[in-house]
């Protein structure tokens, strides 16, 4: 009998050895997306369960909604992959041999990602992310060009770093909880290390703590450790775009909140929440300010993933039950509209065959239905209400403005400045002449306006059940 | 008791003199030798630290940074490069004498950092962190400095030899996060591998300022 | 009471006269073996003492340009060399004049010599010896760093500077295999190689100016003055083994308050090692060939990343130890 939260981590790492032996890429698109729906039934299922503490592995409040949340847009990104990826072997950027490849890789990584979610094991976490972030340099590389390559070698060097410190960071932890704890298992075991961190070597844990922040928050995309993340997301295909700002950014940042709770336990240590302050801080408005010379669609939106974690990063920073809702709601919101977006971003692509702004414009006139979709999308990350993005960051800056009025000035400007440039691009890319190809889009319009639809919904209004579990975790994260 | 301390000292150090071997070997070839060197000499350690502490389960451990690091990984690349036909002087960012200097820098920061930190540790404990965090620094060093793709990932696979004797010298840590780690190299070879050729195919050189020129953020 | 002073005494002027006497053999041994391993006769073991004798039987001419300092400072160098080599504990540690034998002191007499040698190289205005003189004092500059942490390791290591202590501290200890030690060895090496002007830092068989170092600054000098200087640089040479040998393998070394009998067993020892390392000098000087000027910088740079490493480790060991 497989509990659910085996279930989440096996049934794609099964489907990812099946699918690599399957032939013929509409098979594996199909296989792709069977396999993603089942990992996604899993979380829900997960969502519905009880909550475990195991050797290996954890359920709790903070983290049944972030898998419901990946499998979810686990499930939509594959089919959105499925039409699109047709459309990319018309025009000959990928040979079907490689697609074999991809969805297995696709499913892998997945897989990778749940156990990160789900481990319990301050080491399998870490092994979780690595594989899920190798397996995303092998796929940003995919289409071979000179810029991808690039992409795809930045993208491996940085994240290789990131990877070694955050491991070294693992170690720094299990010295510190091994007079407590004892040798083995439990040392490495998270839920007894964040319930006897107080009786932890302070100083080791500020140490470690600092190689976990660099080395995690290289993969956040925290300025300025951030310059894998424009080109990775411009040069690899959209689905994985989509996955990498959606998702492995997020789960990147569960983990470094999972050591931020650990330290909460020991008061002696370091507190966390000023770097973390000044680290969003400097992100968020660093991205908003880079925002205005991008050329490239897809880049464009990777500085806005960068400016979106800044925020959360800052929120989460702040303390406090009313920031770490906001940060977690944010982190949901963010997930949805952002993977929407980069889905947009794939028809607008398709449709105009070009990535470049300059070449994209007057869609208002050429393609009005998918203006509008991707209208709503930009407005929903621009945080205007009643999308889901306006009540996060509404909620950060209130908080921020009745705990330091003088602070909330910062990642206000950040965001208005961001506000700015997105909607100078939209209105850019929306109305204005048509110029260039219109080309039909192949792909679905259904993942885009489904999660368009959620934030929506989440908006306008949040179940009292979903409410009741952000508290709890927010209350975990101290 | 003594003896057993000495030789677990005297393999780290050997370690961290591989470090600066290979920040100052100005041919592939070498540095290439330099890492096998310091993979071997891991092997030793892991497989000492095994033996004399009564941990049988480090023994597969060494087993594997013999196979793999010591043996596999160079030889491949030693035929990859050869397969490439790159000439085979490594191009600097900063002189030998500098990049020697910063990595003695490194070293009393690592050990500086060490002592301030854990002073509760136990003895053999403590120096072998220091050492080991002394050679991930270097490893990280050697990744800045040098601008040949090859020699970029053999700084990486040393940064993950001074993990590896870090997570030796911690007591106890399960065998999980070992297999785990040699599975990782595994898949770091694997891409290393097929990028490398890609970059050649596309580049005809592996000097990454050639790959500097298609930097995105200029578009 | 004034016997054993005067057994002392007597003691300490034999271990003055012995580097003295053995220094121009332990120089044919390695010549020999050079030649030998080159598949050549080489010349007889004693033709140091001949080449000696020769020299200060010949006139010595001078150059006009020449000024005092180029007259004196061949005695001023013998007579510095001499009493570092004299100060090195050979077969016994406990000697008469031994409170002196400070490391440190070792170091700045020799450094005096070297100075007042590069200051002859360039007095007589000829480029050679200013290339020479250049180049001696840029190997300097990055030896003696190197030096000062080894003996600063040693002395941390053995609790005292007086190189007496030292030797008594290495002779105390078991074979202990520490990497403090050992690395400190290796830099050693490496300084005492670039310090007597051996491949791969100097030839000391050439006159090609491209390669000369030590060679170049002598150029102008014959007769008895160049057989001190050679003196000199023989006596440097059995300096350097015989600190090679105290620190790092002083077996055999009778200890301090010791009587005659254990000084012979010492005297039998010494002059094992001494011969027997300069032996191994030879064979090195053969298998490897002469390093580019240009690359020296980075190798006496390793001497002083191990020296500075070593220490590292040893103040790491002390504080574990202690």
């Amino acid at each position: 009998m497989i509990e659910a939260y085996q279930a989440v981590v096996l049934v794609p790492y099964a489907a990812a050895v099946v699918l690599a032996a399957l032939p013929g890429y509409r098979v594996g698109a199909v296989g792709n997306v069977i396999a993603s729906a089942a990992a996604f039934a899993a979380g829900l299922w997960l969502m519905l369960g009880p909550q475990t503490v195991g050797n290996y592995a954890i359920v709790d409040e903070f983290n049944v909604l972030f898998l419901a949340i990946n499998t979810l847009v686990g499930f939509t990104t594959a089919l959105f992959s499925a039409s699109y990826i047709g459309h990319e072997i018309e025009t000959g950027r990928l040979s079907p041999g490689f697609l074999r490849f991809y969805h297995a890789m696709f499913q892998a990584m997945m897989g990778s990602m749940n156990l990160a979610l789900v481990a319990n094991n301050i080491g399998l976490m870490w092994v979780g992310l690595e594989l899920a972030t190798l397996i995303t340099v092998v796929m940003v590389g995919l289409y071979r060009t000179p810029q991808a390559i690039e992409a795809a070698w930045k993208y491996f060097i940085l994240a290789s770093v990131g990877i070694s410190l955050a491991f070294f960071g693992t170690i720094l932890i299990y010295l510190a909880g091994q007079p407590v704890l004892g040798e083995g298992l439990p040392s490495m075991t998270w839920s007894l290390l964040q319930a006897t961190a107080g009786r932890m070597d302070p100083a080791l844990l500020d140490l470690a703590f600092i190689f976990l922040l660099i080395g995690y928050g290289t993969k956040v995309g925290l300025a300025p450790l951030h310059a894998w993340l424009p080109d990775a997301h411009a040069e690899g295909p959209t689905p994985i775009s989509a996955v990498l700002s959606g998702l492995l950014l997020n789960v990147a940042l569960y983990a470094l909140l999972r050591f931020k709770m650990l330290m909460a336990g020991q008061p002696a240590a370091l507190d966390p929440g000023p770097i973390m302050v000044v680290m969003g801080l400097v992100s968020l408005i660093f991205a908003a300010f880079m925002l205005y010379q991008r050329r490239d669609i897809k880049r464009f939106f990777a500085y806005s993933s960068i400016e979106h974690m800044g925020l959360m990063v800052f929120a989460f920073g702040m303390g406090g039950p009313l920031a770490n809702f906001a940060g977690l709601l944010h982190m949901a919101m963010h997930s949805l509209t952002k993977s929407s977006i980069f889905f947009a971003v794939g028809h607008v692509a398709q449709a105009k065959g070009t990535q470049r702004f300059a070449e994209i414009r007057g869609l208002s006139v050429t393609h009005p239905r998918l203006a509008v979709a991707f209208a709503l999308a930009v407005l929903a990350i621009a945080g205007l209400p009643p999308f889901g993005v306006f009540a996060s960051e509404f909620l950060i800056l209130t908080t921020t403005f009745a705990r330091l009025p003088w602070l909330a000035l910062l990642p206000a400007f950040g965001l208005l400045v961001g506000f700015g440039a997105l909607l100078l691009r939209l209105q850019d890319t929306i109305f204005g002449e048509p110029i260039g190809p219109a080309h039909r889009v192949d792909a679905s319009s259904v993942p885009m306006v489904l999660h368009l639809m959620l934030v929506l919904a989440a908006g306008l209004y949040l179940p009292p059940l979903l409410v009741v579990w952000f508290r709890r975790a927010a209350e975990l994260l101290g | 008791m003594k003896l057993a301390y000495e030789i677990s000292h005297l393999l780290a150090g050997v370690m961290l003199v591989a470090s600066f071997a290979l920040l100052y070997q100005q041919r592939i070839a070498a540095v290439l030798n330099a890492f096998a060197a310091q993979s071997i000499t891991l092997a030793l350690a892991v497989a000492w630290a095994a033996w004399s502490e009564d941990r049988p389960d480090l023994f597969i451990t060494a087993a594997i940074a013999l196979g793999l690091k010591g043996v596999l990984i160079p030889v491949a690349l030693h035929r990859t490069v050869t397969r490439l036909g790159v000439h085979r002087e490594v191009e600097k960012v900063v002189g030998v004498g500098m990049a020697l200097l910063v990595g003695l820098a490194l070293c009393g920061l690592s050990q500086a950092l060490v002592v301030k930190v854990a002073p509760a540790m136990a003895g053999l404990g403590r120096d072998e962190l220091a050492l080991a965090m002394a050679i991930v620094l270097l490893g990280f060093l050697m990744m800045i400095v040098r601008r040949n793709a090859v020699t970029q990932v053999v700084g990486f696979m040393s940064m993950e030899n001074g993990l590896i004797l870090a997570a030796t010298g911690a007591r106890g840590m399960p065998l999980v996060v070992e297999v785990s780690v040699a599975f990782s190299v595994l898949i770091a070879l694997f891409v290393f591998a097929v990028f490398v050729f890609r970059i050649r195919e596309r580049f005809d050189t592996i000097d990454i300022e050639a790959l500097d020129r298609m930097r995105g953020d200029r578009r | 009471m004034t016997a054993e002073v005067a057994v002392q005494f007597l003691a300490q002027g034999a271990q003055m006269a012995l580097v003295l006497l053995i220094a121009p053999l332990a120089v044919g041994v390695t010549r020999r073996v050079k030649a030998r391993l080159m598949r050549r006769q080489g010349a007889p073991l004693l033709q140091g003492y001949r080449d000696l004798a020769k020299l200060l039987r010949k006139e010595s001419v001078l150059a006009e340009s020449a000024s005092w300092l180029f007259r004196t400072a061949p005695y001023l160098i013998f007579a510095l060399t001499w009493v570092a080599a004299a100060l090195v504990p050979s077969f016994a540690s406990g000697l008469m004049f031994n409170w002196a034998a400070d490391v440190v002191a070792l170091v700045a007499l020799l450094g005096a010599a070297r100075a007042l040698l590069a200051l002859a190289g360039m007095d007589v205005g000829t480029s050679f010896g200013g290339i020479g003189s250049s180049r001696e004092m840029m190997i300097a500059t990055l030896a003696e760093p190197a030096m000062m942490l080894i003996v600063l390791t040693l002395a941390i290591a053995a609790g005292t500077t007086r190189l007496a202590g030292v030797a008594d501290f290495f002779i105390a200890e078991p074979l202990a295999v520490r990497v403090s030690l050992a690395l400190s060895l290796v830099a050693l090496v490496i300084v005492a190689l670039a310090e007597n002007a051996r491949i791969p830092v100097d030839n000391p068989m050439t006159h090609l100016e491209l390669t000369m170092v030590h060679e170049a600054m002598v150029l102008e000098y014959s007769g008895r003055h160049l057989a001190l200087i050679e003196a000199a640089s023989m006596l440097k040479l059995t300096l350097y083994l015989s600190l090679l040998i105290c620190l790092f393998a002083p077996f055999g070394m009778a200890p301090a308050a010791a009587g005659p009998g254990s000084w012979a067993v010492g005297l039998g020892a010494w002059t094992a090692k001494l011969l027997l390392g300069a032996a191994l000098l030879g064979v090195w000087e053969v298998s490897i060939a002469k390093m580019r000027v240009f690359r020296l910088p980075d190798f006496l740079g390793v001497a002083f990343v191990f020296a500075f490493i070593a220490i590292l480790l040893a103040y790491l060991s002390l504080g574990a130890a202690a």
